[in-house]
């Protein structure tokens, strides 16, 4: 039956069901549904305290959830991230998803030079010849338009852009099915901004990624996403298509959210 | 009335409790094992995990050897042995031969090891990923899932900066395919000395109260790259004093000129090639 091939092959990469977490009683965000299918974009908004890095945490497995699953396509079937053991977990993570922090001292290791910082994830994958991970270091910064020179720069020589990008390279080098990005331009100079979209725009129509991309930045999501999730107080008020949702906005909070970008 | 002290210093529960340690990190070999360390009556550092170690497994037929450095008559090597002798009346060597218990800080005698013999170390930081990972409850989690992919990054940095692997000593092994370990103060010199080895290793580490060990005949891998494959120190002159070209050598600055001679670090090794002609 052709049908079934059909739903093989749509088959989301990533579910996220009835996710909930709370912290003590506060809520982080509750019953959470949406998924992502391999090459989509999907950008979570909404003001900040409103859970989205709550959300990207728990799916990138930084945080347990209180309830609810995340399932993840892999070649050994569906696996549900938040229930499998630990090990695969981690496995899974670490091979097949990239999780770009907003800022990058958190997740690149400092004290160690640019070349390091892209090739850790080849090593860890098992590369074990030197000429090889310098190489592939050096195609990555090419790619994210920084000086090949650099590589042996530490990143505390950088700028906030080039450590954003080199964030970025060091997340991609492993071809990961998945990009977890938790607001990657803010905090950003605005022409610094532009040329990281245009970066990202590259690498993700290219690399045929899938992403998750959570920002409070509605500029950055019509440029960057297929799909828009409108989250407010730990919940997910309004979702669509990007254009549709930013050009014709339903709930009230949601067009308080589109009419307070400041318009030239 | 004169101060007594139980047999090797420590009480025998204390003993007890590291002797189950030290049976722990055997079965599990280059697996840190967390242990009760006790106040020992010498500073953090000169050596309070290797003399916890040697403590608990020391009988009164036993021969201790201590060298400090490969030299068995420097300051911290003397005073050891003395501590042992004095709490526990027992016999020390210079030979290693005649050792049966030989406790070392940066050394594995040039003498080849025997079956039977116990080599004790003093560890100052018993965990090979906190370069890579300051997080303990982290470096715990890449150990149980042998994440160990990262610890490659410390040979990347050298072979990046230097043009080589440039580690010289704490030169991370793993340990019957398996446990990333830190063979701590040992030069990478004396790595290829623990694969295979017909002794035990224990290693002790006082501050961080840990106790790993490889057994006799476990392999023991020194980590490097396809390209850049592990390799031994070489020096350009022979040992000043006997001559050898096959140990390691110490560089020594003789005058206010630089003048400068290599000789052995292992100081019974050199005397003995030397045919006992020094003092």
């Amino acid at each position: 039956m052709t049908g079934v091939q059909q739903e093989h092959t749509s088959l989301p990469l990533l579910q996220v069901r009835h996710l909930c977490k709370f912290f003590g009683r506060q809520l982080g965000c509750h019953d959470i549904n949406f998924a992502v299918s391999p090459g989509e974009v999907i950008g979570v908004v909404g003001e900040s305290g409103s859970g989205k890095s709550t959300l990207l945490n728990c799916i990138a497995g930084r945080i347990k959830p209180s309830n609810g699953s995340v399932l993840f396509s892999s070649s050994k079937g569906i696996i549900d991230l938040c229930r499998c053991e630990e090990a695969l977990m981690r496995k899974i993570i670490r091979t097949q998803t990239g999780y770009v922090t907003q800022n990058p001292a958190r997740s690149l290791k400092m004290h160690i030079s640019a070349g390091g910082n892209i090739g850790e994830k080849l090593m860890a994958a098992g590369m074990r010849h030197y000429g090889e991970i310098r190489k592939t270091a050096l195609m990555w910064l090419e790619k994210v338009e920084i000086d090949p020179c650099r590589i042996d720069d530490l990143p505390a020589t950088f700028s906030g852009g080039m450590q954003q990008r080199l964030q970025i390279a060091a997340n991609l080098v492993n071809a990961p099915r998945i990009m977890l990005m938790d607001e990657p331009t803010s905090g950003l100079d605005v022409s610094v901004q532009a040329r990281l979209i245009d970066v990202l725009r590259k690498l993700v129509s290219g690399l045929h990624l899938s992403m998750i991309l959570v920002t409070h930045d509605l500029a950055v999501a019509r440029l960057l996403c297929h799909r828009l999730y409108v989250m407010k107080q730990g919940e997910i008020v309004e979702s669509g298509l990007s254009d549709q949702i930013l050009d014709d906005p339903r709930q009230p909070y949601t067009q308080l959210l589109v009419s307070s970008v400041l318009k030239p | 009335m004169p101060l007594t002290y139980n047999f090797a210093y420590l009480d025998e529960q204390s003993k007890k409790m590291i002797r189950r340690a030290i049976l722990k990190a055997i079965a599990v070999p280059g697996f840190q094992v967390p242990f009760g360390g006790r106040e020992m009556p010498l500073p953090y550092g000169w050596g309070t995990g290797g003399i916890q170690v040697t403590a608990s497994v020391i009988g009164p037929d036993d021969r201790l050897k201590v060298i400090d450095q490969g030299s068995d008559d420097t300051v911290n090597a003397i005073s050891i042995k003395q501590f042992f002798t004095k709490t526990a009346g027992i016999e020390t060597t210079e030979h290693t031969r005649a050792a049966t218990i030989i406790q070392t800080r940066h050394r594995i005698p040039e003498t080849p090891l025997q079956k039977g013999q116990i080599m004790v170390f003093q560890v100052p930081i018993p965990e090979p990923l906190q370069f890579i990972e300051p997080k303990r409850t982290q470096t715990v989690k890449m150990h149980a899932f042998e994440e160990y992919g990262s610890m490659h990054v410390r040979l990347y940095e050298d072979v990046a900066k230097f043009g080589r692997i440039a580690t010289a000593f704490d030169y991370p092994v793993q340990v019957h395919q398996r446990y990333i370990m830190s063979p701590s103060p040992i030069p990478k010199y004396d790595n290829p000395k623990l694969h295979q080895s017909p002794a035990v290793h224990l290693f002790g580490a006082g501050r961080e109260k840990r106790i790993y060990a490889v057994p006799p005949y476990t392999d023991v891998v020194s980590l490097d790259f396809e390209d850049y494959p592990f390799e031994l120190e070489q020096w350009d002159g022979a040992c000043g004093v006997c001559g050898s070209a096959h140990s390691f050598l110490d560089e020594i600055v003789t005058d206010d000129l630089g003048t400068r001679m290599f000789i052995c670090s292992d100081s019974e090794f050199c005397r003995n090639n030397a045919g006992n002609t020094f003092p």
